[in-house]
């Protein structure tokens, strides 16, 4: 079952376009911009989690359960970590100061930023590639009845993908924060007059988008282990294209869009043409767009007259 | 002197972009002939041109029209295929260089506008961030399609083939488009006049367009989309008649790049080509001509310039970038700018001061 | 929808005999008949049936959410009504949208101003007179003799109709920077570029002084005079309304609660209850 091969490392995709996709998602529905540098938060944290990983490893007995586990999940926090902080900085210093100016402005901005931590990160850590250990073995196959089989990084891709996807629903639903960051979106003029600080709200966001794509980086880079300075640039594209696909601004939107993209590609990939793979994307992306105006899930706002 | 005074702004700004264009050829043109202007900089005259025109472009489409595109280098990469292999199909038949790359040009330019009415039909149904994204889209599928393409010339006529090289071309065929490999062999017929020349053209076909009933439709779509239909504008229309515009343009730049290059490949026309280009434009102010100008040129020059600095050059332009863009968008520099400039207002400002006055409300 | 002809007409007789082609029965420039429209389930208007003369000054006026801006966007089709006909000069307007509605007679104004504001007072006119003007785009990219002749007429007639509101010593400045009622006048003065036979007016007088106020319906009549248009205006201004409008709707609800002249409306009890309150609301 060639199909459902494809399908499975489709969704392990997808799951992960998904997850970077909630963080463009977010950022654009509380500050209405596009974050081209959130691509380059996934590349700085994969990268905090190389050399984490690699620093540690040595400290551990090889072949045991403690190696395999604790310099994965302690790369993984700490990418989180650093992310987080990076992400908050990014929006203090570049974007903060143009709350005010034109959305083009911004979106110049977010580009110098991105130019920015590439070129910081090719200094820092060189252009030539580094290759990525998998947080998980490749090695760990579950076989399935009927030849398939499904990799155990996949599975937890998926399990990831799931548990932010609930826990993201959960908060921005029930905590005092999450309603913030939804009054935000909505209007923040109205949320400041009802004492919610808006500052602090964006840069929430920026917190939570930014560890997001740090958990992206970890899991992308343990599929695709090619680790370069421009590694994020275009699994960014693909996820923003997933989020505008499910409707931006919306949560379930960018899970939608993130799974169907993931699984688009690699059928398109594998069945028609891995030269013509991302053309054939994007012409989805197209004719859904000219079918849903705002995205899958997204909502049209009618101008008032 | 008085004449000047009295124009109209607009007509005074236009008249300072050619003054100003033409001043800068001049002054190369008198150094190339003289002293020389460095190797360096003598190798940047054409892409120069060729982006400046490229933000002249774009400039109608996001400064005039109102629309975000992110996809232009696909029609600057459309322009430079199409204009180089029409220039190589046509070496034998027309032997002087100048005219045949002006019938490149024109020929790219025609095929990018009629590519940008295609993709104008289904793009320009969308708004803002939707119709921005599609734009993306387009661009990586013109530059996905433009790296499968072969396209060969011998005895027997013309041979095209996708994905795969089965051209099969007799002896003493030529391949003009080699799939991944790009353009090969492409004549280096562009010169530095014939992208003057090219610049000015771009600028009289855009400013004659905006001081129009045309441009004037074009900008009332931007300013308010449905109070242009309520004075029976379509709106759809007009946009398109902007976006054609700049996709010819743009194809027109394409082919003077695509003719001073030996070799190019359709991934020197991607994503970050297209933002490089929106750079220029925004840094330029949106629906300056002049400003689009200067960015194009300073910023293609900058990171040659920088190149001393080897590794740390990039990583200037992207500082330089973000400080520029907060220091422009600063509200107390901002206001510094306005009382420096606030003579030129006077004019328009006194009239509606008098109103004010009059009417005692606000 | 009933086949029954509905009453449409405002007023049963010609109110003032200044202009006798008024008669509504003969042929109203504008007829909406059985008009409604849904919003997802909610009726924000219902059997709006109207006739407005040739050259008739005509009312619309009800308390906030009545809905007369929605019949505005109805008869402009900003909306496509639910429910009705619109007859326009007799002709049915069911397959046009704005653009062609306008280009068949109908203008408008809008109650939140909607200026080309980064534009000139005078290129706002001008985008107005649009379809009077045919320069295309090729006679203008290489400024051919009739693009300097179209330009030359367009700048004249834009001028002429500034003058209306003597306005024409603006025509330089951005519309945007104007004060709030210049804004107003220039919107009527774009929307009468187009050439109309119908102007619709939102809200003229909102935020005008009583002076100014007094000079907008001297200037309103002028118009209908010059152009011999008719003009349909919404105004809470109730001396505005009562002073220039020939005939009057009341619309409560969604629903015209009441029609005839302006003594007939002042003294009709239906309306003073919608605009005083009382009844069920109470």
């Amino acid at each position: 079952m060639v199909f459902l091969n494809y399908l499975i490392s489709g969704i392990g995709l997808g799951s992960i376009y998904a997850i970077i996709a909630l963080g463009y998602t977010m950022v654009y529905g509380i500050a209405k911009m596009l974050n081209f540098a959130h691509g380059d938060v996934i590349m700085v944290g994969a990268y905090i989690c190389y050399f984490s990983m690699s620093g540690l490893s040595a400290h551990f007995e090889e072949g045991s359960l403690a190696a395999a586990v604790v310099p994965a999940l302690a790369g993984t926090v700490l990418a989180m970590v650093v992310c987080t902080v990076l992400g908050v900085v990014i929006e203090r210093l570049a974007y903060k100061p143009l709350r005010q100016a034109g959305s083009l402005a911004v979106l110049i901005t977010a580009i110098g930023v991105s130019y920015f931590l590439q070129n910081a990160a090719q200094l820092l850590w060189s252009s030539s590639p580094k290759m990525f250990t998998p947080i998980l073995s490749r090695d760990l196959q579950l076989s399935l009845p009927g030849g398939l089989s499904v990799s155990a990084l996949t599975i937890l891709t998926v399990v990831v993908c799931i548990v932010i996807m609930v826990g993201l629903t959960l908060f921005t639903g029930r905590t005092k924060m999450g309603k913030a960051m939804r009054a935000c979106s909505e209007d923040k003029a109205a949320a400041q007059l009802m004492g919610i600080d808006v500052n602090r709200t964006i840069s929430m966001t920026f917190a939570i988008g930014s560890a997001l794509a740090a958990v992206a980086g970890v899991l992308y880079l343990s599929t695709y282990p090619s680790l370069v300075p421009t590694t994020g640039s275009m699994p960014g594209i693909k996820a923003f294209t997933a989020a505008v696909f499910g409707g931006i601004g919306s949560i379930p939107g960018a899970l939608l869009g993130g799974l169907l993209l993931g699984i688009i590609e690699i059928l398109a990939g594998g069945y028609i043409s891995t030269q013509l793979q991302t053309a054939i994307v994007f012409a989805v992306l197209i004719v859904v767009l000219l079918v849903k105006p705002a995205g899958l899930l997204g909502k049209v706002v009618r101008e008032k007259v | 002197m008085k004449r000047l005074a009295t124009m109209k702004k607009s007509t005074r700004n236009n008249l300072f972009t050619y003054a100003l264009v033409i001043a800068a050829f001049v002054v190369v043109q008198a150094l190339r002939v003289g002293p020389g202007i460095g190797s360096m900089l003598e190798g940047q005259l054409i892409p120069i041109c060729a982006y400046v025109t490229m933000a002249l472009a774009l400039n109608l489409v996001v400064g005039i029209s109102g629309e975000l595109s992110l996809g232009h280098a696909g029609f600057m990469s459309i322009g430079a295929f199409a204009g180089s292999a029409f220039a190589m199909a046509l070496q034998d038949s027309v032997g002087l260089s100048p005219l045949r790359l002006a019938l490149a040009m024109v020929f790219g330019a025609l095929i990018a506008a009629v590519l940008g009415f295609l993709i104008g039909i289904p793009v320009l149904r969308l708004n803002g961030d939707y119709l921005a994204i599609v734009t993306l889209a387009f661009g990586e599928i013109i530059k996905s399609i433009a790296t499968n393409v072969y396209l060969g010339m011998d005895g027997n006529g013309l041979h095209f083939s996708f994905l795969n090289d089965t051209m099969d071309l007799s002896d003493g065929g030529v391949e003009l488009i080699r799939g991944p490999m790009g353009v090969m062999n492409s004549q280096r017929i562009s010169t530095f006049i014939a992208g003057f020349v090219l610049v000015l053209a771009a600028l009289t076909i855009i400013f004659n367009l905006v001081n129009s009933r045309t441009g004037r439709a074009i900008m009332a779509a931007r300013d308010n989309r449905i109070a242009a239909e309520s004075v029976g504008i379509s709106v759809t229309k007009y946009k398109m008649i902007a976006f054609v515009t700049s996709a010819a343009l743009a194809g027109a730049a394409g082919t003077l790049y695509g003719c001073s290059q030996t070799t190019f490949v359709a991934t020197r026309f991607d994503f970050n080509t297209s933002i490089l280009i929106l750079v220029f434009v925004v840094l330029g102010g949106l629906g300056n001509m002049w400003g689009s100008v200067i960015a194009a040129t300073a910023l293609t020059i900058l990171p040659e310039a920088l190149r001393q600095f080897s590794e740390l050059r990039m990583l200037v332009y992207a500082i330089v970038l973000i400080l520029v863009m907060l220091a422009t968008n600063n509200p107390t520099l901002r206001g510094f700018f306005t009382r420096l400039f606030r003579r030129e207002r006077e004019g328009a400002d006194a009239g509606v001061r008098a109103v004010k006055g009059g009417g005692g409300h606000e | 929808m009933s086949n029954k002809r509905p009453e449409t007409k405002l007023v049963p007789v010609p109110s003032v005999n200044k202009i006798p082609e008024r008669d509504v029965d003969k042929s109203p420039i504008l007829e909406a008949q059985h008009l409604g429209i849904d919003f997802g389930g909610l009726t924000a208007v219902n059997e709006f049936n109207m006739a407005i003369g040739r050259t008739e000054i005509a009312g619309l006026i009800g308390p906030n959410g009545a809905g007369k801006t929605t019949v505005f966007n109805l008869l402009t089709k900003v909306y496509q009504p639910t429910r009705g006909t619109i007859l326009l000069d007799g002709m049915d307007t069911h397959n046009m949208n704005t653009v062609q509605v306008n280009r068949a007679g109908i203008a408008r104004t809008f109650q939140n101003i909607r200026l080309f504001d980064n534009l000139s007072v005078e290129d706002n006119v001008k985008i107005g007179m649009h379809n009077a003007i045919h320069s295309g785009v090729l006679s203008s990219v290489l400024r051919l003799p009739s693009y300097w002749r179209e330009e030359k007429i367009a700048h004249e007639r834009a001028l002429e109709l500034l003058s209306i509101f003597d306005m024409q010593d603006l025509a330089g400045a951005k519309a945007g920077s104007l004060p709030y009622g210049a804004q107003r006048r220039l919107e009527i003065v774009r929307a009468l570029g187009t050439n109309p036979s119908l102007l619709l007016l939102d809200e003229p007088a909102a935020g005008m002084n009583p002076s100014e106020t007094a000079e907008l319906m001297e200037n309103i009549v002028k118009i209908r005079d010059t152009f011999q248009i008719a003009i349909l205006l919404i105004e809470h201004d109730m001396s505005l309304v009562m002073g220039i409008c020939e005939g009057i709707c009341v619309l409560n609800f969604g629903q015209i609660i009441a029609k005839g002249t302006p003594t007939e409306i002042q003294n009709n009890p239906e309306v003073i209850k919608a605009y005083l309150g009382g009844g069920k609301e109470a």
